[in-house]
């Protein structure tokens, strides 16, 4: 604790997000079993028991777990179709493969000593260039070169419309950086919240002081708990009616 | 010498950048307070407008991410 003390905090907030090989020390390379590869597997076989063991039985009357796999996808189904119309569904697979893969990361990620993956942004910019790319493609696709009347407000005055295309280019290419960086800087902007409370909990052992900060900082830390469990659906919800959002934009890019 | 005083630039704008936050969250609060003061208004118009509820704080937030970009950018970048 002595040498902590003159560090100021017992460990660093952000230490949780350092990619670390799963056997022994070393260097990362690109076929290291890593723990962010580790949890990233996790998810991928909860989805996949959810899902196998959710539609086996197919009772009319659904089982527990019947039901939270038949919830979800109604519901991103309706977000689909509502937002990005009926011929959007062809890309209802898609859509909800990265709805079910964010929010199980980010719910894993909130199991003590888990790892996020969805808090690097590594990870979701690659989900957010999937969908850049994705979409760019079927909007040029399915219109042609009226795809690019997306960037020509036809609905303002003239002389206005040349701005408007320069402001909407910049807008249609900033797209997959917030999309990405939107869900990365909330996970990981939660969490190092919740790591800086954990470090002042500890406060006890070392003076006096702490026996008014330590139960403080726990009721922070279970109260930023909540928070994050809500943040961990809203930020998967969001990242998945923005691809519709896009793909709505791709399919019917007239104004 | 001068290496620390760019440093030290860097820092002080990235405390700078977290100005930004205020502007997003006063977006945000915007977007859902107007929300709020409307599905009030009308309840049960509410419901089918929580997409675009969302949709709307998305964007509102996305110009409060960038702040937290030019943050990072600054501290791990410059």
């Amino acid at each position: 604790m002595s040498e902590a003390q003159g560090e100021g905090l017992v460990f660093h907030p952000m230490d949780q997000f350092i990619v670390k090989p799963l056997f022994g020390e070393g260097a990362v390379h690109w076929y290291t079993p890593t723990n962010a590869a580790l949890w990233m597997a996790v998810s991928v076989v909860a989805i996949i028991l959810l899902l196998v063991i959710g539609t086996r039985g197919r009772a009319v009357v659904p089982s527990r777990i019947q039901s939270v796999a038949e919830l979800a996808y109604g519901f991103i189904h309706k977000m689909v179709e509502d937002v990005a119309g009926k011929d959007g569904l062809k890309f209802f697979p898609y859509i909800f493969t990265l709805f079910l893969f964010i929010v199980f990361s980010n719910f894993l990620g909130l199991l003590p000593k888990a790892f996020t993956p969805t808090s690097h942004i590594a990870v979701t910019a690659v989900l957010a260039m999937l969908v850049f790319v994705t979409v760019t493609v079927v909007g040029f696709v399915k219109n042609g070169a009226g795809f690019l009347s997306l960037f020509w407000v036809s609905s303002a005055p003239l002389p206005l419309r040349p701005v408007l295309a320069l402001i909407e280019v910049i807008s249609y290419f900033v797209r997959p950086v917030s999309h990405s960086i939107r869900l990365a800087g909330n996970m990981m902007a939660g969490h190092a919240v919740i790591k800086v409370f954990a470090a002042f909990a500890p406060l006890i052992l070392m003076s006096g002081i702490g026996i008014a900060v330590t139960p403080l900082s726990i009721l922070a830390i279970t109260a930023m708990y909540g928070l994050e469990m809500l943040v961990a659906f809203i930020q998967a919800y969001v990242f998945t009616i923005l691809t519709c959002v896009y793909l709505k934009d791709a399919l019917h890019p007239h104004h | 010498m001068e290496g620390d005083i760019v440093q030290m630039g860097a820092y002080i704008g990235a405390g700078l950048a977290c100005m930004g936050m205020g502007g997003a969250a006063v977006g945000v609060g915007n977007v859902a307070g107007n929300f709020l003061s409307g599905a009030l208004r009308n309840p049960s118009a509410a419901a089918g407008q929580t997409a675009t509820l969302f949709i709307g704080i998305a964007f509102a937030e996305a110009l409060g991410i960038f702040s937290f970009l030019v943050a990072l950018l600054l501290m791990f970048a410059v």
